[in-house]
């Protein structure tokens, strides 16, 4: 490993680490093949859940929790727009005007990173070794978008990506209806807004979709294969590390009724 | 007046879901304005620059809204307005009421006006023996339907023309039965015909203000129709009814801010008429009214100008949180239960009927961000959202089980390594139950998301164990 190594502690989010573990390795390894060092300090969630509830004292203690375990780090990444904003816009809006913790939490802030956004963006990394025979179309998580700015790249990386064709989907920038605790609260809406996402999906005639953000692949995943189609559904770590190894999201490790989704996952 | 039924979101909005007509409608809001917005921005290079303009006007005059108030009073008072101050929305109707009954008034034609929709000002005329016109297409319709807007710019988007028709056929008894009315252009000829005896007949004109200009004493208002024009200048007596966030220091702030008005709201580069009204009619001129009132409501603003929710005071009601809204999409604007939907909506009305009445509204948002994206002035809608999140839950008004369920999460939340004792074999018992088809169709406890979508299965071990497996940090 270079001397010069960046320290990067790894916020894997609580949907990766219960859900879909792929999703952390492949982000470790394209952290490591990058030559940062990775570590995984012993983690829960970001907190959002409370935030967005409405339990400012919850999210508060559980963000004092993840700010005092990754501080010390050089930089903070995570794969998901949606965790990486609540640590870097949300955090401070928490402990404004507090004079112990809104500097930590400003210093952690600005030291925290999306995965495509640190290795573009901080690494100056846009050439990956990665190889995937697919369409692809890529969701643009709203927090990612929105609150990261995140947009161009995971596109300038996916396009480093052999044997992958990007194609675009209609109103990509759209909500996909998940909004965390918003989907089971609002199960009606939230179906329209998901009927929406996947009719636009289909549409583009891709095999595989592709976002930065789990919670969103749940949801998007989940309504594709509720109607039947047989679209792989991703996180865009696993194909930039080309570590797809895992069947896609959704599907059994021995597939037999998705045939497509295997093959764009091969 | 209509009673806000913004508690009965829920109900609301799956009654909109299943009206096919309103859906059609609803999707033509969605495919054209957002689009059009873009496109007509990108041809200002400005534009993000007026929007930080926008908004620091707005903050300014909020910051010294009692300086400009009192500016606007005496020059408006020098130019032979007169002025009125109403503290709640019945002291504004009462105003309003007294002055058509000193003048003597049966009818009284009207512009549109949100805060005239606010206090119900219609409704109160009426059980008081005076007949309100509206004159404005789109709020005229509504008002033959006995209905609230369904938007605050477009207050009868949520209907399609065939509907329009038979309402017309309804009301308008002297209307030939074999007259086509299929075009548009028929329809609006039709209400254009019934309307301009309306405005001839009027002894009172009653407008809104999109701005109340303190250097000069001017209401300004913007239409694409004319009617406010009409409404202001033929009767003898017109009466400007503005809740004081209207207010902005000079022509130039207006200019400012009319710059991205239009734009955020319809895609024009500016409305087809504005109108600046500065006190009765001179010696000199051909026509305006003999007699000009102006009645500034407060109706709960200066409350929130203490708090909390002051950002939402820089609203131009320009309707672009509604337009770019996905939940607006999917409902419309008659779900949120009173007569300011969508993102603003959501802010707003907790604020003026109480969030035990509205709580529901500002839950029914995923934070996407859009409607903070597009606004003119830079509100942040979804921070201010949360805030009446916040609000709820110290209140304890947010549902018992949520709560419950929240309080056991965060407790583990709070303890790494409980939470990994927890976590970590319940994902290889779903996962083993999952592992034959890779998803759920139906669990329990997790209903709320299998009726409509399938759940994913876990892959099995979690990150954390793994990584520990591998002797790592």
């Amino acid at each position: 490993m270079a001397r010069t190594t960046k320290r990067v502690g790894l916020l894997v989010t609580c949907l990766v680490d219960l859900i879909r573990p792929s999703v952390g390795f492949a982000a470790v390894k394209l952290l490591e093949d990058a030559e940062c060092t990775v570590e995984v300090p012993p983690q829960t969630c970001c907190g959002q859940p409370a935030f967005n509830s409405g339990d400012r004292a919850a999210a508060r203690a559980i963000a004092e929790q993840v700010i005092a375990a990754f501080e010390h780090y050089d930089y903070i990444v995570a794969p998901s727009g949606s965790c990486a904003a609540q640590l870097r816009v949300h955090y401070p809006e928490l402990f404004q005007g507090d004079p112990n913790w809104q500097p930590r939490a400003d210093a952690f802030a600005a030291r925290t990173y999306e995965l495509t956004q640190f290795l573009v963006d901080v690494l100056g990394g846009e050439r990956l070794t990665a190889r995937c025979e697919a369409i692809a179309t890529y969701h643009d998580s709203c927090s990612s978008l929105r609150e990261c700015g995140v947009h161009d790249q995971p596109r300038k990386l996916l396009a480093s990506v052999e044997g992958l064709q990007l194609t675009e989907m209609a109103e990509t920038e759209t909500c996909c209806g998940f909004g965390g605790t918003f989907c089971v609260k609002f199960p009606d809406i939230s179906d329209v807004m998901v009927t929406k996402k996947a009719a636009n999906v289909a549409a583009t005639g891709a095999d595989l979709l592709l976002a930065g953000d789990l919670g969103c692949l749940l949801n998007i995943a989940g309504k594709l294969s509720r109607e039947g189609k047989t679209i792989a559904v991703r996180h865009v770590a696993e194909v930039l590390a080309g570590t797809l190894e895992r069947p896609p999201i959704g599907v059994p490790a021995k597939a037999d009724r998705a045939p497509v989704a295997q093959e764009a996952g091969r | 007046m209509h009673q806000p039924t913004s508690a009965r979101f829920k109900a609301n909005a799956k009654a909109a879901l299943a009206d096919a007509e309103l859906q059609k409608a609803l999707h033509f809001v969605q495919t054209n304005f957002p689009q059009r917005r873009r496109d007509v921005a990108a041809k200002l290079p400005e534009f993000e620059a007026l929007r930080d303009a926008a908004r620091d006007i707005k903050n300014h005059t909020l910051a010294h809204l009692d300086l400009y108030l009192e500016a606007f009073e005496n020059n408006a008072t020098a130019r032979g307005s007169q002025l009125h101050f109403a503290v709640t929305g019945d002291d504004a109707n009462r105003i309003v009421l007294d002055l058509c009954r000193q003048y003597g008034a049966r009818t009284v034609t009207k512009g549109k006006s949100m805060v005239g929709e606010e206090i119900g000002l219609n409704a109160y005329l009426e059980a008081n023996g005076i007949d309100p016109v509206e004159t404005d297409l789109g709020e005229y319709i509504i008002q033959i339907r006995h209905e609230l807007p369904s938007h605050i710019i477009m207050p009868a988007v949520h209907l399609r023309k065939n509907q329009i028709e038979a309402d017309f056929r309804r009301v308008h008894t002297s209307l030939p039965k074999d007259r086509n009315l299929d075009e548009p252009a028929a329809l609006l000829a039709e209400a254009r015909a019934t309307l301009r005896a309306k405005f001839l007949a009027a002894d009172v004109g009653i407008t809104g203000a999109n701005f109340l200009v303190a250097e000069t004493g001017s209401a300004v208002i913007v239409t694409n129709e004319g009617n406010g024009d009409l409404t202001a200048t033929l009767p003898r007596v017109h009466i400007v009814i503005a809740s004081i966030e209207k207010l902005v220091p000079t022509l130039e702030d207006m200019a400012q801010l009319m710059r991205v008005l239009a734009r955020s709201a319809t895609a024009q580069e500016m409305s087809v008429y504005t109108t600046l009204m500065t006190g009765p009619r001179r010696g000199g001129d051909p026509d305006g009214p003999a007699e000009h009132h102006i009645v500034i409501v407060d109706n709960g603003r200066s409350a929130m100008l203490a708090g909390q929710f002051r950002d939402m005071l820089r609203c131009i009601r320009c309707g672009a949180c509604l337009n770019h809204c996905p939940i607006y999409h999917a409902v419309g604007g008659h779900a949120y239960g009173w007569i300011y939907p969508g993102p603003m909506g959501a802010v707003l009305t907790p604020s003026l009927i109480g969030v035990d009445k509205a709580g529901q509204l500002p839950n029914a948002s995923t934070f996407c961000g859009r409607c903070e994206e597009v606004c003119p002035v830079r509100i942040p809608l979804p921070r201010l959202m949360r805030f009446w999140r916040e609000r709820e839950f110290e209140r304890r008004l947010s549902p018992a089980t949520q709560r419950a369920g929240l309080k056991a999460w965060a407790f583990l939340a709070r303890r790494p390594r409980l939470y990994r004792l927890m976590t970590a074999p319940a994902m290889q018992v779903l996962a083993w139950f999952g592992r034959k088809s890779g998803r759920f169709a139906a669990l329990p406890l997790a209903s709320g998301w299998t009726k409509v979508r399938d759940l994913p299965a876990p892959q099995g071990k979690t990150f954390q164990a793994q990584w520990r497996e591998r002797g790592r940090q």
